[in-house]
Formats: C-alpha cells, sequence, structure tokens
C-alpha cells in the first residue's frame, strides 16, 4: 500500500487576532451595542476569534461613511482611477494568496487544495477583470454615460467567503458604487483580512464597509433606507424575505438562490471524465455550492456501469484536516448545516431510497459528513426536490433525451446543468431546452469572471459575473 | 457499449479474428474527454507526497527503472557499465534496491546478459524495427527472435503505427500476435517461464488524440501485450500524465472484462523524482495497489535514476550531496 504521510499547510502565515471589531469608515471600530459572535473551526470546533456583533446603529453607521465615500470621493474619482485602486487590490491579494487561502480553510473547513487552487485564483482573477472595466464603462453596453446607483448593501453566504465577496464588491466598485457588506456569522474571517487590504491598498474610507454579525444585522442592512441596492447570495427562503422587505422601496435587487442542479449523463458519455464531473459536481466544497450537480440523471442503459466507476472513485475521495494538502473532502461548515443535512438524509433513506458511503473514517472532532449516493430515487423524494447543500447526490434515471429535459427542468430552481455526451448537437438540443442560467458541457463547476452566473425561478434573477455583472450596479 | 466496467468476464479472444469487429469494438469505446482527462491529471499532480510516503516512493521508483540506452554509440564498455549500475544503483548504501529492467538494442543483448545472469534484473530490448517499425513483418520476427535467442527476457516492440491510423486495425493486431508468437508465445520457455514478455510501444505522440490511444491501448491488450508503453523517445512528444492516464484506465478496464492483468510503462521525458512520484500517484489513484510492483508498472528512463538516487540520499542524510557522488553510467 502507497500510504500518503501527512502534508499540512503551515497556519503560521495566518496572523489571528484574538477579536476583531467591525470596519467602517476605514478603521476598525467596536460595535454600539458591544455584541459579539465566536467564529469557529468547524474541522476542530476550536474557537479562532471573536468577532463583533452589528447592530442597528452600527448599520446605520456604514451606511452613512459608504454614503459619503460615494458623495464626496468613489463616485467624482474618474474610472482609470478608480481601476488604479482595483488592480492595486488583486494584486495584494495575489501576493497574500497563501495566507487568504490558509485563514479561508481554517475558518470555512474546505480543503487547502480547493482554496488555493480554487478560491483564490477566482478572487483575484474577480478583481482583475472588473478593474479593467471601471474605465470603459461607456463601452459595456449601457449607454454613453452610465452611472453607479450610490449604496450597495451585499450580504453574502459561508460556503465561498471571500469569492462571494469578490463577486459582490469588484463589480459595485468598478462601476463607481460604493458598499456595505455583510459577511455570514460562521465565516467572517477573510472578510476582515480583505479589510485590513483596502487599508493597505488606501482605498479611500468609507468605500469599502465591513459589518459582520449574523441575520439580524443582515435585515438592518437590507431593510437601511440610506441603500439604493441590495444583493443577496443565500438561500432561497432569506431571499424571499429580502424580496419581500425591499419591495415597493426603489433599491435594486439582485438575488442568487439555491439550486437543486441536474447533471444529465448520456450513454455515449466520455466515462472516465463524467465521473471525474460527477464527483466533482457534489463532492466538490463538500456540496456546499448553490449549483452543484446534486440530482445525477443518468441514462439507463449505462447507470450501472456509470454507478460502478461513481463508486470506485469515491473510495478514492479522502476526506479528514482540510489544511492537509491532500484532502479532497473537508469539514461540513457548521453543527446546524450537519442537522440540516442529516434530516434530509435520514428522510432520503425513509422514503426507500438506497444510501452508499465508501469506507470512510470521520473524524471525532468538528462536523463531518461522508461521502454518499442515493440510488432508487425518484422525483417525488425529497432528496430529489430539496436542496441539501451537503456532500449528498441522488441518483435518478431516464431512457430518452426528451425525458431527461423534463426531469432535469422539473424542479423549482434552475442555476445550474449539466450535460455528457460526445454528441455535439445533442449538447446544443439540450443547453436550448435546459431552464438553467449555466449549463455546462462535459464539465462542472467551472468558473470565470468573464462568464455570467445566476438562475431562473427559485434559484433568483440577476446575473453576477462578466459584461452582464455590471448591469446590476448601473443605473440602466 | 463496451464491455469497461461490467463485473462479468468476457470472452475477447476471438475479435482479432475479423476486422469489423475489431473495429466495431475500437470504436465503440467510451470516448475521452481531452479536457477533463487533462485536468485530472493535473489535480493528481498537485499531491503532496512527503517524508515516509516519499522515501516509499523513490524505492519503488527505483525498482521500476529500465534503465535505458538506445544510440547509434552504444558500445560493449558502455551497455556493460550501464548492466552493472542497474545492479546496485548507489554503491555506497547495500539498501536500495536494483533497478526492474536494463533495456538495450538487440546488438547490444549479449553483453548486457553477461553482467545481469543469475540477477533479478531482466533483460529487457527494444525490437520489431525499433523505432519507426517501418520494416517487413519478417524482418521484425527475426529481430524479436534474435534478442530473446541472446537473453532478453523482455521485449519492447513498437507498433505499426501508419496501419493503426489508416484503420488497418487487423495488420496491427496480427502483427502484435505474431511478435508475441516469437517471444515465446503465451507458453512457457526453457526453464518453465514464458521466454519473453512483450511490452508495445504504442507510440502515443504519433497517434496524437487521447481515442486513439485508448483504442491503440486495447488493440494491444487483445493481441496479448503484457505491458503497453506509451513510447519510443525518439519523436517530440514522449510520456505525459494525460496519456498515461487514459492507459491506466484501460488496463484497469481491460481487467475487469478479461480478468488478464497488464502493465503499463511510460517512456521518454520522465526526468525528475518529482515527476515519478507524479505517475506513481495516479497508479494508486487510478488502478489501485496491485499495479504498484515492479512487474506491472515501468518507468523507461536513464537519467531520471541519479535523481531518484539524489533524494533517496538526501531524505537518509538530510543534506544534498554533488552529482560527482553518483554514477555518470
Amino acid at each position: 500500500m502507497f500510504e500518503y504521510a501527512p502534508a499540512p499547510e503551515s497556519r503560521s502565515v495566518v496572523d489571528l487576532k484574538p477579536s476583531y471589531g467591525l470596519f467602517v469608515d476605514g478603521k476598525f471600530v467596536d460595535p454600539a451595542d458591544g455584541g459579539s459572535l465566536k467564529s469557529i473551526n468547524p474541522a476542530s470546533e476550536e474557537v479562532l476569534a471573536e468577532i463583533a456583533e452589528g447592530g442597528a446603529q452600527d448599520v446605520d453607521r456604514a451606511v452613512r461613511a459608504a454614503r459619503r465615500a460615494y458623495e464626496k470621493t468613489w463616485g467624482r474619482l474618474p474610472g482609470r482611477d478608480r481601476a488604479k485602486y482595483l488592480f492595486r487590490i488583486a494584486r495584494i491579494i495575489q501576493e497574500r494568496s497563501r495566507e487568504l487561502a490558509v485563514l479561508e480553510s481554517l475558518d470555512n473547513g474546505k480543503p487547502i487544495r480547493e482554496s488555493r487552487d480554487v478560491d483564490l485564483p477566482l478572487v483575484a482573477a474577480h478583481f482583475f477583470y472588473y478593474a479593467g472595466w471601471a474605465d470603459k464603462l461607456p463601452h459595456a453596453g449601457f449607454g454613453a454615460d452610465p452611472q453607479p446607483l450610490g449604496v450597495a448593501a451585499q450580504v453574502i453566504p459561508w460556503n465561498f467567503p471571500l469569492l462571494m465577496l469578490a463577486w459582490k464588491i469588484a463589480p459595485a466598485l468598478a462601476a463607481g458604487n460604493t458598499v456595505v457588506l455583510k459577511p455570514a456569522e460562521t465565516t467572517p474571517l477573510t472578510a476582515l483580512l480583505f479589510a485590513e487590504i483596502c487599508q493597505q491598498a488606501d482605498l479611500p474610507a468609507g468605500v469599502v464597509n465591513i459589518v459582520t454579525g449574523a441575520g439580524e444585522t443582515g435585515r438592518a442592512l437590507v431593510e437601511h433606507a440610506g441603500v439604493d441596492k441590495v444583493a443577496f447570495t443565500g438561500s432561497t427562503d432569506v431571499g424571499r424575505a429580502i424580496a419581500r422587505s425591499v419591495a415597493g422601496s426603489g433599491k435594486k435587487l439582485t438575488l442568487e438562490l439555491g439550486g437543486k442542479a441536474a447533471n444529465v449523463v448520456f450513454d455515449d458519455a466520455p466515462v472516465d471524465q463524467a465521473v471525474e464531473g460527477i464527483v466533482n459536481g457534489i463532492f466538490f466544497n463538500q456540496g456546499h455550492v448553490c449549483c452543484a450537480g446534486s440530482r445525477l440523471l443518468v441514462q439507463e442503459s449505462v447507470a450501472d456501469q456509470v454507478l460502478e466507476s461513481l463508486k470506485r472513485r469515491m473510495g478514492q475521495l479522502r476526506l479528514g484536516d482540510p489544511l492537509d494538502k491532500n484532502t479532497d473532502i473537508g469539514a461540513i461548515n457548521s453543527a446546524a448545516q450537519l442537522t440540516r443535512i442529516r434530516e434530509l438524509t435520514e428522510a432520503g433513506a425513509a422514503e426507500g431510497a438506497q444510501s452508499w458511503s465508501p469506507p470512510c473514517p470521520l473524524p471525532e472532532r468538528g462536523f463531518w459528513f461522508a461521502p454518499t449516493i442515493f440510488t432508487g430515487v425518484t422525483q417525488a423524494h425529497r432528496i430529489a426536490r430539496e436542496e441539501i447543500f451537503g456532500p449528498v447526490l441522488s441518483v435518478l434515471t431516464f431512457r430518452t433525451p426528451a425525458e431527461a429535459v423534463e426531469k432535469a427542468n422539473n424542479t423549482p430552481y434552475g442555476l445550474s446543468a449539466g450535460i455528457w455526451t460526445e454528441k455535439g448537437s445533442r449538447i446544443l438540443w439540450m443547453a436550448d431546452r435546459l431552464r438553467a442560467g449555466v449549463v455546462w458541457a462535459n464539465t462542472f463547476n467551472k468558473f470565470d469572471p468573464t462568464s455570467p452566473f445566476g438562475g431562473y425561478k427559485e434559484s433568483g434573477y440577476g446575473r453576477e459575473g462578466g459584461r452582464h455583472g455590471l448591469e446590476a450596479y448601473l443605473d440602466v | 457499449m463496451t464491455a469497461t466496467a461490467t463485473s462479468a468476464r468476457s470472452d475477447l479472444s476471438e475479435l482479432g479474428r475479423s476486422e469489423t469487429a475489431l473495429r466495431t469494438f475500437l470504436h465503440g469505446l467510451p470516448g475521452v474527454d481531452q479536457v477533463g482527462a487533462e485536468q485530472r491529471a493535473a489535480q493528481l499532480g498537485t499531491r503532496s507526497i512527503k517524508t515516509t510516503a516519499k522515501a516509499q516512493a523513490i524505492d519503488l521508483a527505483i525498482g521500476m527503472v529500465d534503465l535505458t540506452t538506445l544510440e547509434g554509440a552504444d558500445t560493449p564498455g558502455k551497455v556493460r557499465a550501464l548492466a552493472t549500475k542497474a545492479l546496485r544503483p548507489d554503491p555506497a548504501d547495500p539498501s536500495c534496491p536494483h533497478v526492474g529492467a536494463v533495456c538495450v538494442y538487440p546488438a547490444m543483448v549479449p553483453y548486457v546478459a553477461e553482467v545481469l545472469r543469475r540477477s533479478e534484473v531482466h533483460l529487457a530490448s527494444v525490437a520489431t524495427s525499433f523505432p519507426s517499425g517501418q520494416a517487413p513483418l519478417e524482418i521484425k520476427l527475426a529481430d524479436t527472435r534474435a534478442a530473446v535467442e541472446a537473453g532478453a527476457d523482455e521485449i519492447d516492440m513498437v507498433i505499426n503505427r501508419g496501419a493503426f491510423l489508416a484503420g488497418r486495425y487487423s495488420e496491427v493486431y496480427d502483427e502484435i500476435a505474431a511478435v508475441k508468437e516469437a517471444c515465446g508465445g503465451a507458453g512457457t520457455g526453457g526453464q518453465g517461464r514464458p521466454r519473453a514478455h512483450l511490452k508495445v510501444i504504442l507510440e502515443t505522440g504519433e497517434l496524437a488524440t487521447y481515442d486513439n490511444v485508448r483504442r491503440a491501448s486495447w488493440l494491444a491488450m487483445l493481441a496479448g501485450g503484457d505491458f503497453i508503453k506509451t513510447s519510443t523517445g525518439k519523436v517530440p512528444v514522449a510520456a505525459t500524465l494525460p496519456v498515461t492516464l487514459v492507459m491506466l484506465e484501460a488496463v484497469r478496464d481491460f481487467r475487469a472484462a478479461t480478468g488478464r492483468q497488464v502493465g503499463v510503462k511510460p517512456a521518454g521525458g520522465i526526468k525528475t523524482t518529482k515527476d515519478a512520484i507524479r505517475y506513481l500517484v495516479m497508479v494508486n489513484e487510478t488502478v489501485g495497489p496491485d499495479w504498484l510492483h515492479p512487474d506491472w508498472f515501468r518507468f523507461g528512463a536513464s537519467s531520471l535514476l541519479n535523481d531518484l538516487l539524489m533524494q533517496r540520499t538526501k531524505l537518509k542524510t538530510g543534506v544534498y550531496a554533488g552529482p560527482d557522488y553518483f554514477t555518470l553510467d
């Protein structure tokens, strides 16, 4: 046997403080009402730092700072000067990427291989990409002189903390807006390190404000009368509540919500690569991915073969210490999420689907869930309809391309989909019919700052990324 | 589709009898998506192999080296020195394993055989008008027989890429089967063992696509090859990780379909310990520990050995020794 020795990435590169304040008007400040939260390492349950919990007064202070910065400095800067700051931030992110990656893995539980090779390169790429747009807005297709909206309130989730920050902040700043961002309560640390990067880049005070806290802080932010734009990524339930609360207020809104993507494997698929794509589709980031390929639709004539290959491949997945460079599957982000995953998988078993996991010892401390597939799943099962947001795949079969489309679209969501076939014409035929914002062909979970991303139906509205992503932050 | 990954054993021995059956089978194999295969190979390349795992991998890799010299300028003196090194790669350290085999041209086989006699190091010879394979079949067979007679127990043949690319699969199949026969067939030689193992060089750099690599792999295995090997080392593109991945998937699926295990040998361009470890990780995670043995996986290389020895010494002593502390042969 060839056993890989432990290969842990050193955490000494990260300089954690015992507690963090709110980042308002260019400075770290204590919250007005003094509340605090603890951010823990989900792989060990160790407390990493104390985080301020922003109240209504703190949110108000941050929104006022953002307004001042919008009116006095940022909103008046020519695009090429905004670009200069964004390029500078992008370069600092690259320079400090190891530090950011280690901190992201500590706080979120995702494997260092992913934070190092996926999250951080994409974060830097987003800032570089939108830095390039800042002085070219008249050529973006939104009129000769498109104007920013003002102050953007941004609320982001815990699955890709820094990447979601980049998706929100980079286009907002490029278009000339200022922002108040609330990171998720379980993963605020990289956003706070990003605040330090804003200081390092000499970004004018108040352009970026970061108010940490939980649901109430987020509610105070999106409901604040001083914001012109609300951008939210997270669950459909919260997204619905936000849509209700901003209705009639004149605020512009973009929502990027849940998903239950179909990954459709045809009988002429490149099997080995399709299996990789299935694994990457659902086990990437422990399945904490809104566009995860959580429903495998496989053509019945090759289902046994594909499942046999998939099980063999799942046997190779290495679950454990997120900071070990050979780890494929890290920790579930929180106790609450683990409970949710358990509840839905128990429902799957109770409804008669068969679950399978490879032999996979779980560490004693921390939040863990073994990679799991359910076979014998039908459209009527909860695990085929509800977003599990964990490393759990539901396997369904189909007989014809038309049936594949019907089943793939038979969901309240519509964020993403995957097609695996060697036949180019079928890819185009399917892509025309799938009601999903992103359709991947012979790949899955590929992201690029030039490509717009967003959903149909209950997966939300508005687009992030690419030229389209600018529209959400311009008065058009 | 194909017999891949079905657990029931299939009898595929009849396929070679008909051009149509062979073509239908090979073209029915699942395709290889280039982007996906390269992505998977790159991902496996990020594995971090340290300390004890690295020491284990280095010793394993040394035992898998087919120490090779295939130059017009090879002389008896040169190949004797190489064979001596094969027996004891690190004269200063008796715990260092010997390499898997020495690989030379047929004319050099007798000189190597003298040195390797009674050792466990195998003697491989390229044959069949290596590297182009562009000679009449009779000459290729005579080339093979001469190498076996002179003492080679492994034959590295090249496939007829011209015939393969022209779609004449039966011709390629028949030629491999004939060379296998010239090696002593599937039966046993003099001392109750197969006379010579047959490694089939696909020359993947000339096949160009991964679909072709997969088809040629199956063709070579169906025709009786004991090993499939990537390259001659004589064309610009030699062994790569994605090509080796596709070949490993083929041997894995072939064993699942027929029950027979076939070895894999990437050759050409593998120069560093880091490279070698990437291949071993790929073997480990694609076909598993059954293939992590010199009987089933080899490296066709020459300069790789000294880098492995340098890294081995570094791990043991904590310091790098200069190149003069390792033999040049």
